[in-house]
């Protein structure tokens, strides 16, 4: 089913809805024995969190990109970490594909379940279990909403700070999963630089503990393999997060633009300058229309390009810079900076910024998102390519991105009612992702490869840069069982050879059946 | 929702009368923004039991990939129509609208089993049927004070009758049905006239708490406006709109429209957060009526909180010192519902000497939600554990609720903690600051 599009083949295959009875159901190796695990699955959860009947099942056939769906014949709701490793354990017992969700928020398909497989949902297994604040580290369970961490310690003052744009609804596991940055990426890194230590469910149920409460662990730095591996090494049932006190003071600052072109060269400009912001990040005019319409932040809808500045630290350090950003964005043809006066504005600054992505209903029925990364001096020549192909193919883009670190996300806006809309969104996504490589760039920034991405992975790297990938994925996850047909470009042979590949399941994964 | 109904066909598994409007499943991004704020999810822990998820399933139906099943009513009917999630949406879907029509649908097209139909048809027709309620809160009155209640309830007879024993559970302490008729059909303005005003007595408010209509009446008549409270105005409908039954809650809907349009008011005050709500919303609930489609706009258009009344006009002077603490409790149709926040806080501060606390989560859902508790006593517990637990962490002595439906939910969870924390309404505090004093004849049991 795998489409050629200019030279490799589109990671976007049709909708199959299985519905169970039919004689492809029947194929399916855990539907034959379906009841029998379902019973066993209820034993070690309980009847209220195993989920297997189509009509209930449908809603985690998708998690937040929505072009991919697949419905898995069981979801399992766990409540503690024990339950969680019982659960793979039977899994893989049986050889039944299996894959872990948090809040189902994910912008690449990673937590796209498997038909004739189990999905782990992990939003139960909740619980803030240790704040250590002279330490400077929580300990936390994956289905922890990103926000409530910050929420539960910044009564004292403390705060985590991987923020992604979805933080009031993504999970910290999913963060762990996907290595996600957000808007803090400029000074504090992304969510690897956050994490000390996690305990950690195998592929066959074992749990093992990587790194630990302290800043470095001796030996090799395997909580650095796991962060971002999507999933596919082993799900995270504890997590040791770093946790930052508050600095003295925070200035945010709106640069309003007449074009992306002088906003661009802005960003370069205070990066040049030597200034290392908290948040560097930019929005068009589409995305400062669906913003504004969403959440009223505030702004201006004639502009043409808006740029949110934050600094933070030593109160007389963020004073001193607020002089040189406004300098630099003078010398771009700023046409105002606004210095969000007080919290309450910043805030609303921020929550315009962050709710861009959620808002983009307002202004269309559909969105592809793209992720690409590009050397941040590469900035204007993007964007007006960006803005080239949108004319050429007569679909809109909202512009979003952290322009601090060069990681782009052009939303293609389509409407999957209008036929071939959607062929023409990915086409064009695709065109921008190739420019972005030849610019010396990368597909993906921290949405993750998942489902969405992995035909493109050869645009990358090597077949032996991929056998090398594969090598360190076998280590923990040798029969491939969990979260396959991820990451990696299909119709790889090793996998088709496994104990998935045996049961008829790697056709499955790959699309070709 | 556009259109009348007639021209609507059927979509997929749902009918074409007022089927779910497919434009808002298209405003959903499916980004999730809303899961954390949605109750039933937070305590129930399942995607079917969110707004993604809900809308998600609905849109199978429209669809034609599935159908209306016990599982999906089960879904639909667990949530608790709290709106939060428009609250959190950045795309604006109208997820009310939505679960409306979706249940308009169960309502018509699904058969409950018997036992649960009777059940259901018994509590609504009670709820919004004045003559009824009026019978019913003579006998309850009388049950209560004549100790025949204590003794009821001592002998542990009333779990022999299922949820009608659970119902008693909930039975509020049934006022002196004389407050009620103090209440006269006009009550002129004081001072210099601001304007005439349609006051909706409601039916529970009515019953089951005058106090709160008279000290209504009596602190807008002090702020310069003449209190018209027709007496041909019934129940407004509102329960019926959340439970499904459009139909019954039009025929309210177009006898209240005709009430106060003959009332010939400037606006018309409501009291209660969830009545409000769904007036604001006639135009929705009437689009397909040709006779009343624009007389519901206009309508709709008049329609007021009582603290919104205020917030236009400042208080009038003459308050005194009201010494008390307080926590003011967002009543989900007033906060989510009808963006209504500040405004009755602001009243609030104008109260000398009253202290307001704010209290953590005010706009999460305590579980009332209408008939709810009613129907899902199990799970609406749950909200209301949680309420009062943030409620006895503000330390504040009275709890400032703009709903009759959250005032009886969370006086009952106040008491069954045994916390003297009262409950009343921001028109109360307005009144009782006038009179100078908390009149004893006002004063709940």
């Amino acid at each position: 089913m795998i489409r050629e599009t200019r030279g490799f083949p589109s990671p976007f295959t049709p909708f199959k809805e299985v519905p169970p009875g039919n004689a492809k159901a029947a194929e399916n190796p855990m539907l034959k024995d379906k009841a029998r695990i379902v019973r066993e699955l209820e034993k070690i959860i309980g009847p209220n969190g195993v989920i297997c009947e189509e009509d209930e099942l449908r809603v985690y056939d998708t998690d937040g990109l929505t072009i991919f769906k697949a419905m898995p014949d069981v979801v399992v709701l766990p409540s503690s970490a024990e339950q969680v490793a019982e659960v793979v354990k039977v899994c893989h017992r049986e050889t039944i594909p299996f894959v872990a969700r948090g809040s189902g928020t994910g912008l690449s398909g990673g937590a796209l379940p498997l038909e004739g497989g189990v999905l782990i949902g992990l939003n139960r297994v909740n619980r803030i279990l240790e704040v250590d604040y002279e330490n400077k580290r929580a300990v936390v369970e994956p289905g922890v909403i990103n926000v409530w961490l910050t929420n539960a310690i910044a009564p004292r003052g403390y705060y985590y700070a991987p923020d992604p744009a979805s933080q009031i609804a993504c999970s910290i596991g999913g963060n762990v999963a996907e290595n996600s940055g957000g808007v803090r990426t400029p000074k504090y890194g992304v969510t690897t630089n956050h994490i000390l230590g996690l305990e950690i469910v195998l592929p066959d149920g074992e749990v093992v503990e990587l790194g630990g409460k302290t800043l470095d662990t001796p030996g090799y730095d395997l909580v650095g393999v796991f962060v971002g591996s999507e999933g596919t090494f082993g799900i995270a049932t504890k997590v040791i997060a770093r946790i930052m006190k508050k600095p003295e003071a925070v200035k945010t600052l709106m640069a309003v633009f007449e074009n992306l072109e002088d906003a661009s060269n802005a960003v370069s400009g205070i990066v040049a300058a030597g200034i290392v912001p908290v948040s560097l990040e930019m929005m068009d005019n589409n995305a400062i229309q669906a913003v504004e319409k969403g959440v009223g932040a505030g702004y201006p809808l004639d502009a043409g390009a808006v740029l949110v500045v934050e600094v933070d630290g030593p109160r007389a350090e963020v004073e001193a810079l607020v002089h040189p950003i406004t300098e630099v964005c003078k010398k771009n043809r700023v046409r105002e900076v606004r210095v969000a006066k007080d919290d309450a504005e910043r805030l609303l600054l921020w929550k315009g910024r962050k709710a861009a992505f959620a808002a983009m209903g307002q202004i269309s029925p559909d969105y592809y998102v793209q992720d690409a990364v590009i050397p941040r001096t590469k900035l204007p020549q993007i964007m007006a390519y960006i803005s080239e192909l949108s004319k050429k193919y007569g679909l809109r883009v909202a512009n979003v991105f952290h322009a601090g670190d060069g990681n782009l996300h052009p939303l293609i806006l389509y409407d999957s009612r209008n036929e071939g809309e959607l062929h023409k969104a990915e086409e064009m996504g695709s065109e921008i992702m190739k420019a972005c490589i030849g610019m010396g760039g990368s597909i993906t920034g921290e949405h993750g490869v998942g489902r969405e991405k992995r035909e493109y992975m050869p645009l990358m790297y090597t077949e032996d840069d991929l056998e090398a990938m594969k090598n360190v994925k076998r280590v923990f996850n040798p029969d491939g069982v969990l979260n396959p047909g991820k990451i990696f470009p299909t119709g790889a042979k090793d996998v088709k050879a496994g104990p998935l590949g045996q049961r008829g399941i790697v056709e499955k994964v790959l699309g070709h059946s | 929702m556009t259109g009348p109904a007639a021209d609507k066909i059927a979509a997929g598994g749902f009918d074409g009368i007022d089927p779910p409007d497919t434009e808002i499943y298209l405003d959903c991004v499916h980004c999730g923004f809303c899961l954390p704020t949605c109750p039933t999810y937070l305590v129930l822990g399942n995607e079917m039991d969110n707004p993604r998820g809900r809308i998600y399933l609905t849109r199978a139906i429209s669809e034609g990939r599935s159908k209306i099943t016990d599982r999906f009513v089960e879904h639909m009917n667990l949530c608790l129509l709290c709106r939060a999630c428009e609250t959190a949406c950045p795309s604006g879907v109208k997820f009310g609208f939505l679960m409306e029509a979706a249940r308009g649908q169960i309502e018509r097209n699904y058969q409950y089993p018997p036992a649960e139909k009777r059940f259901r048809d018994h509590v609504l027709r009670t709820f919004t049927d004045l003559d009824r309620l009026e019978t019913l809160t003579g006998l309850l009155r009388l049950y209560q004070q004549s100790g025949l209640q204590s003794l009821v309830r001592a002998s542990g007879v009333l779990s022999l009758f299922g949820r009608l024993g659970k119902m008693e559970a909930l039975l509020p302490p049934i006022p002196d049905q004389r407050l009620r008729k103090e209440l006269p059909e006009v009550l002129p303005a004081r001072g210099q006239k601001r304007g005439r005003v349609g006051f909706l007595a409601g039916c529970v408010q009515r019953f089951f708490l005058p106090q709160v209509n008279l000290a209504t009446a009596h602190a807008l008549a002090e702020n310069g406006f003449e209190v018209v409270t027709p007496k041909e105005q019934g129940c407004c409908g509102s329960l019926l709109v959340h439970e499904g039954e459009r139909e019954h809650a039009k025929a309210f809907a177009r006898r209240t429209i005709d009430a106060f349009e003959r009332a010939g008011v400037d606006f018309i005050v409501v009291n209660a957060a969830g009545c409000g709500s769904v007036m604001k919303e006639y135009w929705e609930l009437l689009h397909s009526d040709p006779v009343y489609r624009t007389r519901a706009e206009a309508f709709s258009k008049k329609v007021r909180d009582t603290s919104e009344l205020f917030a236009q006009t400042p208080v009038n002077g003459r308050l005194r010192e009201l010494p008390l603490k307080v926590t003011y409790h967002d009543a989900c149709h007033l906060a989510h519902g009808q963006k209504v926040r500040q405004q009755p806080r602001n009243l609030l501060k104008a109260i000398p000497g009253l202290q307001l606390v704010e209290l953590a989560e005010s706009d999460f859902c305590c579980g009332s939600a209408g008939v709810y508790n009613v129907f899902h006593p199990e799970v609406a517990q749950k909200f209301l554990d949680r309420k009062i637990d943030r409620i006895k962490e503000t330390g504040a002595e009275v709890v400032v609720s703009a709903n009759p439906g959250c005032t009886f939910q969370i006086e009952r969870g106040l008491k069954d903690r045994g916390l003297g924390v009262r409950v009343v309404h921001p028109m109360e505090l307005l009144d009782w600051s006038y009179r100078g004093a908390m009149p004893p004849g006002l004063q709940r049991i």
